[in-house]
């Protein structure tokens, strides 16, 4: 075995201990908060995305399921989000689906814990309650060509 | 001695601080275009076509050909000196530079003539030019051949002396070499498959999300390929530096032996929020991540205790009294002791970022090149830096042109860098600002910012004095000063406490297994799943 001084062994006792910890914290308060990360969905012919009648993303936009709740299906390409603003009542549930019709595109609603990569390929799905009325912007958080810092959007909350 | 390893080791090196040189000082001028100064219009009659395409060549040449030819260089130097004997092939390591030097070259064509503004992650379905693709391809088949050299001397080496333990410098050198051999399939499978077929057209459409994973096969090693050289230096050489010695030899190599198992099986942290993976995978590498954050810890403690050593020989007393009796006034201890310091909080907000949850706030926000700028912009490149203000001197037969201005590199560049990347860490958690973005020019921009904008645009104004701080003394070393009137030795610390290490800390076979089983376990069945639904249906794209 490897000699080790009493003071090293009590700091490596503590970092395992330590690391162990945070990795109980993270994984306990993810599963009682039902943290979700995205997870595959489907996948979509990037080339036929956008194509009305062909994927659920020909016709982008908002849908009501049942009172406060929704689905949001926004299609992201260079520089746009299609639809760029959805407007719901303040207590809505949405569950948003992003697919891309070009390159790699990155989306975090603000004040969410939505935040993921839209990947041409496949459908990134996850759901956020707005409790609080406001303007949230969803801004495009991956590289996608030059007009990257214009390409966002907004999911304005009323009271 | 060693007339052929230091000529290879100072035409590495010079071309890795040459295209540094042009990498930083793009750097500034991304932050002052945040800030509200966009100074791109007047880069354009110099060729930086964009913002974007500034920001690739300054991820490119920083994190991509500087780190690795000075890696490679550094290697050749500290594996010659270490098993104290030159290259068993000297010949096929100027063939592993003539190599590398043409993947450079192949490379820089369209990366600097903006045909390949696709950053240094280069995610398809952006396309570059086909030889961005080749060129880089080349450089690490190239820095294989130096590993394969290494190895070759290091067989030579063992055969003569059988019963000795390898020495801890030469260990961790091959040690890196070996995970870099490893870590690398990945991106080299997803060029020789995807990338430069599609490229050249021979196939219609790239799957990005296979590409992506792997790319972070090799993506998240590449920090260790990046950070072990620094340990090696920390470990090896530092504590000689600081007047002490290595406090624990034994859990040196022990750490070493944890990053060639642990180092690889976990690049699905960069992956949490990819919509294509399964959520148990990402759990099993955010536990892995975990993991390889030990053997820093162990790194953590021993280095600083090693240089207490010094401190406490040196007349220091109590329980920090010994750090004001560190050599302060040695520019390249004063640069890699700065480097460790800002480094351990690169690793806080790293492990913030490797968390399963709390990754959803950071991911793809300001805070990561915040992260990023404190781990490899200074843990690694500013220990690089304080390395050279040694080996540079020994590779060039001269003094060191000036001292205190090598000193006050240091001190601009632990401010300047503490200012900028606290900015940046303060954007991405606080407002999620997106990185890697033109925010002068974006329209959702807050006045909450600008406090946080402008002084990372401080820190990276103070940044750039240092990088000029930097080449002026370079400069100086290789061509203006004086011949050396000693030698240079490399600094080699001996063992605080003479127990022996065991044998099982100088044997390959037990690690390198459970380095290739870890592997297998952690993304065997990642691989097959994303093959079973490989969609190449993705055309190129030239949006820049």
């Amino acid at each position: 075995m490897i000699h080790v001084h009493p003071v090293e062994r009590a700091w490596i006792v503590m970092g395992a201990v330590m690391l162990a910890v945070f990795a109980a914290a993270v994984f306990t308060s993810s599963l009682m908060g039902g943290i979700a990360l995205p997870v595959p969905e489907a996948q979509v012919d990037p080339r036929l995305v956008a194509t009305p009648g062909a994927t659920s993303f020909g016709e982008p936009g908002l849908r009501e399921l049942a009172p406060g709740q929704y689905e949001a299906r926004i299609l992201a390409q260079t520089w746009a989000f299609t639809p760029k603003e959805i407007r719901i009542k303040a207590g809505s549930k949405v569950t948003f689906y992003f697919a891309s019709k070009d390159v790699q595109h990155g989306v975090h609603v603000d004040a969410t814990n939505i935040n993921l990569m839209i990947l041409p390929g496949q459908v990134s799905k996850l759901t956020a309650t707005f409790d609080e009325p406001g303007t949230y912007n969803f801004i495009c958080h991956e590289y996608c060509g030059v007009g990257h810092q214009t390409m966002f959007g907004q999911v304005i909350v009323e009271p | 001695m060693y007339k052929h390893e230091n000529r290879l080791a100072a035409w590495h090196i010079g071309i890795a601080f040459t295209f540094l040189a042009i990498g930083m000082l793009l750097g500034p001028f991304q932050v002052w275009e945040h800030a509200g100064l966009n100074l791109y219009p007047a880069l354009k009659t110099i060729g930086v076509q964009s913002y974007y395409h500034g920001l690739t060549m300054h991820g490119v040449l920083n994190a991509l050909v500087f780190t690795t030819f000075f890696i490679t260089g550094f290697f050749t130097f500290t594996v010659a000196n270490s098993l104290g004997r030159p290259m068993r092939y000297p010949a096929f390591h100027t063939a592993s530079l003539i190599v590398m030097v043409v993947g450079l070259l192949i490379t820089a064509v369209p990366l600097l003539l903006n045909g390949a503004t696709v950053l240094y992650t280069f995610y398809p379905p952006l396309k570059a030019d086909p030889l961005f693709y080749i060129g880089l391809t080349i450089v690490v088949i190239g820095s294989w051949m130096v590993g394969w050299g290494l190895l070759f001397t290091w067989g030579a080496w063992r055969k003569d002396n059988p019963k000795t333990q390898t020495p801890l410098i030469a260990l961790g050198s091959l040690i890196t070499m070996v995970m870099w051999q490893i870590a690398t399939i990945g991106v080299a499978a997803e060029m020789l498959f995807l990338n430069i077929p599609w490229s050249l057209g021979w196939i219609a459409g790239n799957d990005p999300q296979l590409a992506r994973t792997l790319f972070w096969f090799t993506g998240h090693p590449l920090v260790y390929f990046w950070l072990l050289p620094v340990y090696v230096s920390w470990y090896g050489m530092l504590p000689k530096q600081a007047g002490g010695k290595i406090f624990s030899e034994p859990l040196a190599r022990f750490s070493f032996w944890l990053f060639l198992v642990l180092s690889v099986p976990l690049g699905l942290h960069h992956q949490y929020v990819d919509p294509g993976i399964p959520a148990g995978w990402k759990a099993l590498h955010a536990v892995l991540t975990y993991a390889v954050f030990f053997p820093s810890l162990l790194t953590l403690f021993n280095v600083v205790a090693s240089l207490e050593i010094g401190g406490r020989a040196a007349g220091g007393k109590g329980w920090f009294g010994w750090i004001f009796k560190l050599p302060w006034n040695d520019p390249s201890f004063t640069a890699q002791a700065f480097a460790g310091a800002l480094f351990a909080l690169g690793g806080i907000s790293g492990l913030t970022n490797a968390s399963y949850n709390l990754n959803l706030v950071t991911h793809n926000t300001a805070w990561v090149p915040g992260h990023l700028h404190l781990t490899v912009g200074t843990g690694v490149a500013f220990s690089f830096m304080g390395i050279a203000y040694w080996l540079v001197p020994k590779l060039a037969g001269r003094e060191l042109w000036n001292k205190q201005v090598a000193l006050w590199q240091a001190w601009t560049w632990l401010i300047g860098m503490s200012l900028m990347s606290n900015g940046l860490h303060i954007l991405g958690l606080r407002y999620g600002v997106p990185r890697r973005s033109a925010i002068g020019l974006a329209p959702y921009t807050s006045t909450e910012w600008s406090p946080f904008l402008i002084e990372s645009a401080i820190g990276g104004t103070i940044l750039l004095i240092s990088i000029i701080l930097l080449y002026v003394n370079l400069v100086g070393t290789v061509w203006f000063s004086r011949k050396l009137t000693k030698p240079i030795e490399m600094p080699v610390a001996e063992p605080y406490d003479d127990h022996p290490a065991p044998a099982w800390l100088d044997q390959w076979r037990p690690w390198l297994a459970g380095s290739v089983i870890l592997v297998l376990v952690a993304y065997g069945p990642v691989m097959v799943t994303l093959l079973s639904r490989l969609a190449l249906t993705s055309p190129g794209f030239k949006v820049w």
